[in-house]
């Protein structure tokens, strides 16, 4: 079986769960037999990749073995991407940065930084679109998210009638187009794949032409996969899809390579407990919600930080709320965290908190057991459908939320169970029985053959 | 010669209401739930259960005889919630046909951790009998039927003629729970030990399709009851009397069941119902029965893993028990019975996380979502206890306590 995949991030270009769930399955399925074809943009400004050789470049489009994607992106996992290729479409858009800065990104391990600045510009960029869509003086990226999600379907096109494949496979809104068009030309059965929906971003005020498009894709689309049971009742609820099309495919964590840590990374010590908020500090996040309960957790206890560690809309708010509460002083804010400095929060961490409004999966509570973490995650979410060893509050439920969160300083033996069984937990959770999930819903779209 | 041994255990904990660090009332426990639940087991078992008891005692003249050890806890649960289903049980013991048992008051794991305070709640218990049934009992039976040598020895010491426990493979061996043992050094104690296979067939197994056996009838128990005729004198049947009515639904048949078997079982004229004392003063000890470690009658494990599995329930279980000379010191009798309640074994049950993952039967008894929601709840209302037990005795505290 050969699947064409269009995907949007991909290690180590990513800013968010997409790339990682990405990876994962892809893994996956090439140890379940599935070949993999890999669409996805590269968003490399071209001076940078200029010492890269093209292995076949035709309209921007480049082809890639699994080896000469991952020497060039310094990933050791190869063997295990024997059946993934991959064909890159180079993007027009870059970072909005100057020459200068930029340099030093890249000196830095910049890659992951400029994609995020750039993932930050656009998605910024795409909620204040239709505000700012009639304002053509200061729109220097107006409507380039769109245009770039169109082009990305013409050039997948092309792609797509060089290449041969039974299922084109879809991950979230950028791609459908792509998709669609691409089911379109080759006659093939399409899969759409929903990490998270606009009503997830966004809350009640939902963007109407990523609506419109997700709508488009889930309702052409053969089969659907979402992410969570809680995606699943948003995609018929919202999106008017019949229950059956859709299957729930959960997502997974990579066995940890890293387990010691090395003496550089000396324990952290420090007498004061921290709780830890990791994750986009935006309304779909629930930063607000943390922040209430650091206050009311603060009233009783003393020797507690809350750390806030993410970047996003809401970061200067969130300070501003933590003065108006006067806890400045035992809230503290990271700025975006990569790497090896995600690793140090969470091993200064004593707790992980998740309040998120809406959460289709994830993924951060699970790297916090990994780590182990205790954890108290929001019941809207879709990793508390498969966590049991772990804390789950509703959102709005602040006292609650504190409530936990001190019973989780206070008591060593809860945290000692919570972390046993948490760690056990996650590590049975695994990218194989997502890839044997998608393997069944191919197979069923292949006998179902192709709607006309 | 085989004699069926009939003893239920009759209990209801006081769930504790949703209890945050926050909170600061004296009231722990939900009067709303306790009340509706007891009310739901009552129209569901006890009452009706009591009824085909009753009635079967008057059709058989006597010669149908059982045992019931109920927990102060849900006496005084029926006495404010149901009051008749005190006078149903009443109306049994003035038949003289039924034997009711002693354990603790508060169905309390104390043996494990204070033998002072099991020893109260013993005399608790026994003096409770005394007022509600006029019974003075003389067969024991701890906690979940939590055994060891050691009980033995405490129980024997008290007065006791006998005790129930569980005839676990692992202590039983090649031995028949059948028979009637006794404890090694106590030769003045008998033991009867439960025969979970027919015990469980009753309890468990009785509704399930995919069990080889079912349906279970009158006759096949009956004939499976008489196979033990010449291999040994008893067959305890040990269960929950919630079984009747309540795990296993009227709808199974359970009911017709139990009202037919008697009467098939004493078909074969050697065989006869009797209470634990009874068969006490029947049959002579065969042997002494060694019990070094603890053993109860729960889940397949038979120890005390469901109580004292992880961390936070031994946690739990030791602060409990800390502060016994401060709740005591307090002499304060709205304290003291607050703290005992907190004793019932049941809260630590919730916190089991053995088959949490699994998501299994233990669900089904548990007021909370997750074993950790449970342990923040209790120690949430022992940290308030413990506020009010300082402030009787006059010892000041101010910010909540970080271990």
């Amino acid at each position: 079986m050969k699947i064409l995949m269009l995907g949007w991030e991909f290690p180590p270009f990513i800013s968010g769960g997409l790339g990682t769930a990405c990876y994962g399955l892809t893994r996956a399925l090439s140890q379940e037999n599935v070949e993999v074809v890999f669409v996805l943009p590269r968003p490399v400004p071209a001076h940078y990749s200029s010492h890269v050789r093209m292995a076949n470049s035709i309209d921007n489009i480049e082809k890639w073995t699994a080896e000469q994607f991952f020497s060039e992106k310094e990933l050791k996992d190869i063997k295990d991407f024997e059946r993934v290729s991959f064909r890159t479409i180079n993007s027009a858009i870059q970072p909005y940065q100057d020459p200068s800065t930029y340099k030093q990104a890249v000196a830095h391990n910049g890659q992951q930084e400029s994609l995020r600045l750039l993932k930050e510009t656009l998605v910024e960029h795409t909620k204040s679109f239709t505000i700012e869509e009639n304002k053509s003086a200061g729109g220097h990226y107006e409507g380039d998210l769109y245009n770039e999600v169109q082009r990305y379907a013409r050039l997948a096109s092309l792609i797509a009638m060089r290449e041969d494949f039974d299922v084109v496979h879809a991950h979230d809104w950028m791609t459908y187009p792509a998709g669609l068009a691409v089911a379109a030309i080759s006659g093939k059965p399409l899969v759409v794949h929903i990490h998270s929906t606009e009503f997830d971003r966004s809350g009640e005020n939902v963007n109407q032409v990523i609506y419109d498009i997700e709508r488009q894709g889930l309702h052409c689309a053969d089969a659907i996969m979402a992410v969570s049971q809680f995606t699943k009742n948003i995609v018929v609820n919202r999106y008017g899809i019949a229950d059956e099309k859709v299957s729930v495919v959960y997502n997974a964590i990579e066995k940890s390579g890293k387990t010691a840590f090395t003496d550089v990374d000396a324990p952290i010590k420090s007498d004061e407990k921290v709780v830890l908020f990791l994750g986009r500090i935006t309304m779909q996040k629930g930063p607000d919600y943390f922040i209430a309960a650091a206050k009311k957790v603060l009233e009783h206890v003393e020797n507690v930080k809350f750390v806030m560690a993410g970047s996003g809309d809401m970061a200067r708010r969130m300070i501003e709320m933590a003065a108006e509460y006067g806890i400045g002083h035992k809230v503290l804010f990271t700025g975006f965290l990569r790497g090896a400095d995600v690793d140090r929060a969470f091993r200064l961490a004593d707790l992980f908190v998740m309040p998120s409004v809406s959460e289709p999966f994830g993924l951060v509570p699970l790297e916090a057991l990994r780590n182990d973490i205790p954890v108290i995650i929001s019941k809207q979410s879709g990793v508390a459908e498969v966590l049991n060893h772990v804390l789950k509050v509703d959102f709005w439920d602040v006292d609650e939320m504190a409530n936990k969160i001190i019973a989780v300083l206070r008591h060593p033996p809860l945290q000692a169970t919570l972390r046993e069984y948490g760690n056990y937990e996650v590590r049975k959770l695994s990218w194989q029985q997502a890839a044997q999930k998608c393997v069944e819903v191919y197979n069923k779209v292949l006998t179902a053959g192709v709607k006309v | 010669m085989a004699s069926v041994c009939f003893y239920f255990q009759v209990h209801q904990p006081w769930r504790l209401r949703r209890y945050s660090v926050f909170d600061t009332g004296h009231n722990y426990f939900d009067d709303h739930k306790n009340g509706e639940i007891c009310r739901k087991v009552a129209n569901k078992c006890y009452l009706p259960a009591n009824r085909l008891m009753l009635d079967l005692i008057r059709r058989h003249e006597g010669r149908f005889r059982i045992s019931y050890s109920i927990t102060g806890t849900a006496l005084d649960q029926f006495e404010k919630y149901t009051p008749e289903v005190i006078s149903s049980f009443q109306a049994l013991a003035s038949t003289g046909c039924v034997e009711f048992l002693d354990e603790t008051y508060y169905h309390s794991l104390a043996f494990l951790y204070s033998r002072e305070e099991f020893s109260a709640q013993v005399d608790l218990h026994r003096k409770k009998m005394q007022d509600l049934f006029g019974v003075t009992p003389t067969v024991f039976r701890n906690t979940e039927l939590i055994y060891n040598d050691d009980l033995a020895y405490v129980i024997n010491e008290k007065g006791y003629k006998g005790i129930v426990c569980e005839g676990a493979d692992h202590i039983m061996g090649y031995r028949s729970p059948n028979y009637v043992y006794h404890p090694p050094m106590n030769p003045g104690i008998k033991l009867l030990t439960k025969n979970y296979r027919l015990s469980d067939d009753i309890a468990f197994r009785f509704s399930n399709q995919g069990w080889s056996e079912w349906p279970l009838t009158a006759e096949k128990f009956a004939n499976w009851v008489h196979h033990v005729n010449g291999n040994g004198y008893t067959v305890n049947l040990f269960m929950d009397y919630e079984t009747i009515g309540e795990h296993q639904w009227a709808d199974t048949g359970i009911f017709d069941f139990l009202s037919h078997m008697p009467g098939k079982v004493m078909e074969h004229t050697d065989n006869n119902f009797k209470t634990p004392s009874e068969v006490i003063a029947a049959y002579p000890s065969v042997g002494d029965i060694h019990v070094p470690y603890m053993i109860s009658w729960a889940d397949m494990e038979r120890d005390l893993s469901a109580w004292l599995g992880n961390a936070m329930q031994s946690n739990a279980l030791h602060e409990i028990y800390k502060f016994e000379s401060m709740v005591k010191k307090t002499e304060d009798p709205e304290i003291i019975s607050d703290w005992r309640k907190l004793q019932t074994s049941d809260h630590f049950y919730y916190m089991c996380t053995k088959w949490f993952s699994d998501g299994d039967v233990h669900k089904y008894f548990n007021p909370y979502d997750s074993p950790y929601d449970s342990y923040i709840n209790y120690m949430n209302v022992m940290d308030n206890l413990r506020t009010r037990c300082r402030a009787a005795i006059g010892q000041t505290v101010d910010k909540l306590e970080m271990v």
